[in-house]
């Protein structure tokens, strides 16, 4: 595995420069993934990071779009606006977690 | 290692336009979720996504019907008890009476068991994610339909020559 160094932390990268060991992350490292991929992180970026984050450590996989939705209650749209583009897969980049797998 | 982090190219050009226009033409439960899901994943990758619905696959979008779509395995030989792959179901059971409703349920348990939506709610989501929804114009008037009888979402009534404006450089499904 190729490795990379964000903001100072030397971590391990797959081939797409998601990061590919989870307990490499730190919230400082979330904060400089998110400038990386132009996303400002407020108060509601890290409610849905620390939700991802901590569902990923219960299920072992990361959260769908539509299971963080559920789960936190928020709606679809929201999402799309505070990651825009390609939401399931920013969200999960910035939370240092291997993009979804599900397909809803 | 280079001295530029190695970051996703998750805006890169390659992907820029893309466009997709799925033609949802059934009404059974089990042909109408794939065109939602497709759609609903086509979004969430940044596609512009549009859905056309024409013939059966109008009761995807009649308020009448989009909440009870059914699923029927007759005709359909690839029908196996859950786990029995070696086993078809025998057809003539299928066409027994209450048998619809029957298979019904459990492929409804099955969606719910893996929180998949059901078809307003798969709407919704795809309207909440961007995607257009569209009626076909000439199932509108073979069923005799007008807007107030289908769902709020869909952007208007329209041609096969409306929808295949839009579809220009889109990749297309026909469902």
């Amino acid at each position: 595995m190729p490795t990379t160094t964000i903001a100072g932390h030397e971590v391990e990268v797959n081939e797409e420069g998601f990061l590919t060991k989870p307990s490499q992350w730190t919230e400082d490292l979330g904060t400089a993934l998110a400038g990386l991929i132009g996303i400002e992180l407020t108060d509601d970026h890290w409610k849905v990071i620390k939700f991802l984050r901590s569902d990923y450590d219960a299920m072992g996989e990361t959260a769908t779009l539509r299971r963080v939705s559920t789960q936190m209650g928020l709606p679809v749209k929201q999402l799309f606006t505070l990651f825009p583009g390609k939401p399931a897969k920013k969200m999960s980049y910035v939370a240092g977690l291997p993009k979804p797998k599900g397909c809803v | 290692m280079t001295d530029q982090p190695f970051v996703p190219s998750f805006d890169d050009d390659a992907s820029a336009g893309r466009k997709l226009v799925i033609i949802c033409s059934k009404g059974n439960l089990d042909m109408a979720l794939p065109g939602l899901i497709i759609a609903n994943s086509a979004l969430g990758e940044g596609i512009e996504t549009h859905l056309f619905f024409t013939f059966w696959g109008f009761d995807m979008i009649n308020k009448k019907t989009m909440g009870n779509l059914k699923f029927s395995y007759l005709g359909n030989t690839a029908m196996h008890l859950p786990g029995q792959f070696g086993f078809s179901m025998p057809q003539g059971l299928a066409a027994l009476p209450g048998m619809t409703a029957v298979t019904t349920k459990m492929m409804n348990k099955q969606l719910a068991d893996l929180d998949v939506p059901g078809v307003p709610e798969f709407l919704e989501i795809i309207l909440a994610s961007g995607g257009h929804l569209w009626a076909c114009k000439m199932s509108a008037d073979m069923a005799n339909l007008t807007e107030p009888d289908l769902y709020e979402g869909v952007e208007g009534i329209i041609s096969a020559t409306d929808m295949l404006e839009l579809a220009e450089g889109a990749q297309m499904l026909f469902i």
